[in-house]
């Protein structure tokens, strides 16, 4: 057993703090919900650059053979200052995909300038109704001479707006809820009968609904088995789950600190307001929180590979509970402990609150995970 | 990246259960499979079976009888034996008099007590707080003056756990009134049946006689019996509290509880289904779980980070706090999952399943555990002062 950051890993830490602090500090989250897409290529180039994209990916599919263990200390230092560039969406979700499933040439075409930071993705999974659960799909894809046809309503999709390519779950056979007949498919969102719709989110990373109708997609854009996705969907909902994991603790770190200085600047009563037991004890809660989040968002990480999907599961669930759970506690007590300039939009306390609330939803939230728990097989397994 | 154990640390661990299970006592063994609690004798019982292997005091050093393991194997021993349900060992002797006087102590003092301690032969007691001195114990009027080769010990004592069985006890006494607080302070060895000695025990809600009030009257202690420097006893005292602050959390405490929760709720059924397959009852034993993996995490991460060697981060300062506040919890969901059963005052046999009869006293009793060993709220303030540096004026 050993946490401690290799010498690389911490120089990979360093770099990203000096980073966010230059290109990105929390400031530029202003400046960048007023542009529609939310982030700029520029910054995404430079994250590319400085090889970021490549961490989380093998060696022969262009990657630096890291881990999503790397990725997480990225992101962990990301969250910190809210930095919006697609990373979990292009990493974690799009990029994983296609690292997976894809074919040498599917790597060399549509992974290869992700990873430069010359494009961005997004995998477009959800839909109405499904309320987290991955294999919820009823997008169909249909066979045709040369391809499929992918027509169905994607909501929610992350980066969705912004993306050069889209990794399309759809349905080849099966009903809605089964784990078998989903195929992945890659799809220019700008190719003929795709529509896609910008949404607005409340931490200004926007969004996408996505329509398909009809959208045509020859074979060499078929990730992998056409029906049989399932199981790597499931990962790749895991893979994003444990990503907001490890931003998300980065996010609470700076809502503490910044709740921290608060409290030491701030008088009232003639006094530090920090001096107050009843704060100072709050501040601890929050404080355990964080301390807690850090750990389960490092287990994800390094349960994510598992050779047993269910302690994967195990893992990346109860993370993103302490995420869901302890996020939401922080980003509130932090709103509570800064008093009325807390719900000031020009304080930036706010984007974090906003911003947990979204990290502890997304693929998954605190009662999707304590149901997906509860029901694995584990879970009962020494009782009798 | 790594947190896994290794193929050695898996075998140890693989090696300590077994021996557990051959090892217990059939009464004792008989009483963990349904949860019970154990008596003094019975602890004491366990404590000499321990001994006798030379696995009692896994963090002694080798040369006062400890058996040489790293902070690791410390812990996977820890949580062996509290997954086993066997008796709770006292600490008095082995975890908080015996290496303190390891480090402070005479040699004289070393050779007289460490080897009784260790094979249980004399079982210690801890005299710190007073009726006036709990969570501000700096604060203690118990007065010790010297009188030649003596100092006579006058005050009352109280929290004197199982101080009815002890044959000594440690004393934090006023040596000088003029100083500081914190600074006249000394700590000082007693023997239980010198003359002016008195302890009387008295029930605590989970109507177990575990504490006693303990009263000093003219007692003589010769002043070899004094740990250390006189006035230092505060310091002394202090250093302790860090020790083994990866075992805190007692994560097998927990782990073995929420099975018990889990076991009650499968023997326990509402119309006719068990609870254990009740959506809401058995979410609220997942959530309950999962806060306690992160828990077992955050104990992972200062178990690795003391393996090598590092002081301790500041991950380590919340697992006392969290981990009782875990214990408690799973002692309200086990009441709560045994229904109309939680009316009936423990150890009922026959009215109630035996696994359930030990709940009522450990669910009031386990309330001690967010407030000895500094309350939760001490816990906190020294968390807002030493790692968060908030102001204190």
């Amino acid at each position: 057993m050993n946490f401690d950051l290799t010498e690389d890993q911490q120089l990979l830490v360093k770099t990203v703090q000096k980073f966010c602090k230059t290109e990105s500090p929390v400031e530029r989250v202003r400046k960048m919900r007023d542009v529609e897409r939310g982030w700029t290529p520029e910054t995404w180039a430079k994250i590319g650059e400085l090889g970021w994209l490549m961490v989380a990916f093998p060696e022969d599919a262009g990657g630096l053979g890291g881990s999503m263990v790397d990725a997480g200390l990225i992101l962990e230092q990301l969250g910190k200052s809210l930095v919006p560039e697609p990373y979990i969406a292009s990493v974690a979700l799009g990029g994983m995909a296609i690292a997976k499933a894809g074919s040498p040439e599917q790597i060399e075409q549509f992974l290869a300038p992700m990873l430069a930071g010359e494009t961005s993705l997004a995998l477009a999974y959800s839909e109405s109704g499904a309320r987290f659960n991955p294999h919820c799909i009823a997008t169909k894809a249909e066979k045709t001479a040369d391809g499929y046809s992918i027509t169905g309503d994607k909501t929610f999709v992350l980066n969705g707006h912004a993306a050069d390519r889209l990794v399309v779950a759809a349905r080849t056979s099966g009903e809605v809820g089964d784990e078998k007949g989903i195929g992945l498919f890659i799809v220019d969102p700008a190719a003929s009968g795709v529509t896609v719709q910008r949404v607005t989110c409340m931490d200004s990373q926007n969004v996408a609904n996505i329509r398909f109708e009809g959208a045509k997609v020859s074979g060499g854009q078929v990730l992998g088995e056409p029906d049989g996705a399932g199981p790597l969907l499931d990962y790749l909902v895991d893979c994003g789950a444990a990503a907001t994991c490890a931003e998300g603790a980065g996010a609470m770190q700076a809502a503490l600190a910044m709740t921290r200085e608060y409290l030491v600047e701030r008088e009232q009563f003639g006094t530090k307001i920090g001096t107050f037991q009843a704060l100072q004890h709050r501040c601890v809660d929050m404080f355990v929180e964080t301390e807690l989040a850090k750990g389960t968002a490092l287990m994800a990480m390094i349960k994510l590979d598992d050779p047993d999907p269910n302690e994967r599961r195990r893992a990346v669930s109860a993370a993103k509970w302490q995420l869901a759970k302890g996020g939401g506690y922080v980003g509130r007590q932090a709103t509570q402990l800064h008093g009325g300039i807390g719900v000031t939009d020009e304080h930036d306390i706010g984007l974090y609150f906003k911003r947990l609330h979204i990290l502890g939803t997304l693929f998954g939230d605190e009662e999707y995970h304590v149901r997906r728990y509860m029901n694995l097989p584990g879970f009962v397994s020494n009782v009798a | 990246m790594d947190m896994s154990f290794t193929p050695e640390q898996i075998a140890f661990r693989q090696e300590v259960r077994e021996w557990i299970q051959s090892a217990m006592p059939k009464d004792l063994r008989a009483k963990a499979d349904v949860d019970g609690n154990f008596d003094n004798a019975e602890v004491m019982q366990w404590h000499k079976v321990l001994a006798k292997k030379g696995w009692v005091a896994p963090h002694w050093p080798e040369q006062f009888g400890g058996p040489g393991w790293d902070a690791t194997k410390r812990f996977i021993f820890s949580e062996e034996i509290e997954l086993s349900g066997a008796p709770a060992l006292s600490p008095f002797g082995l975890a908080m008099v015996g290496p303190l006087i390891m480090q402070f102590g005479s040699d004289w003092q070393k050779e007289r007590f460490l080897p009784k301690i260790l094979a249980g032969e004399e079982v210690w007691c801890q005299g710190y707080s007073e009726p006036n001195a709990g969570s501000d114990l700096a604060s203690l009027a118990t007065s010790a003056t010297q009188d030649g080769d003596h100092y006579i010990l006058n005050g009352q004592k109280t929290w004197t756990t199982y101080a009815q069985y002890a044959d000594w006890i440690f004393v934090l006494a006023r040596t000088n009134p003029d100083v500081k607080k914190q600074a006249g302070i000394s700590f000082f060895l007693v023997d239980m049946k010198s003359d002016g000695v008195t302890a009387k025990p008295f029930l605590t809600t989970g109507n177990t006689p575990a504490f006693c009030e303990t009263w000093f009257e003219n007692v003589r202690v010769p002043a070899k019996q004094l740990v250390g420097e006189p006035n230092m006893g505060w310091t002394y005292a202090k250093a302790l509290l860090g020790h083994e602050r990866t075992l805190v959390a007692a994560v097998g405490i927990s782990t073995r509880a929420i099975l018990r929760i889990k076991r009650i709720a499968a023997e326990t059924s509402e119309a006719g289904r068990s609870l254990l397959d009740h959506p809401g009852f058995r979410a609220k034993i997942a959530r309950l779980e999962m806060k306690l993996e992160s828990l077992r995490m955050a104990n992972y991460r200062a178990l690795a980070s003391a393996q090598l060697g590092h002081a301790p981060g500041p991950e380590a300062s919340i697992l006392k706090l969290r981990g009782t506040e875990i214990q408690q919890e799973c002692f309200d969901l086990m009441m709560e999952v045994m229904g109309e059963n939680s009316l009936a005052w423990f150890n009922e046999p026959g009215v109630i399943p035996p696994r359930q009869q030990w709940v009522a006293s450990t669910f009031n009793y386990v309330r001690a555990a967010s407030i000895y060993a500094g309350s939760n709220e001490i816990q906190k303030n020294i968390i807002a002062k030493l790692i968060l540096g908030l102001p204190t004026k």
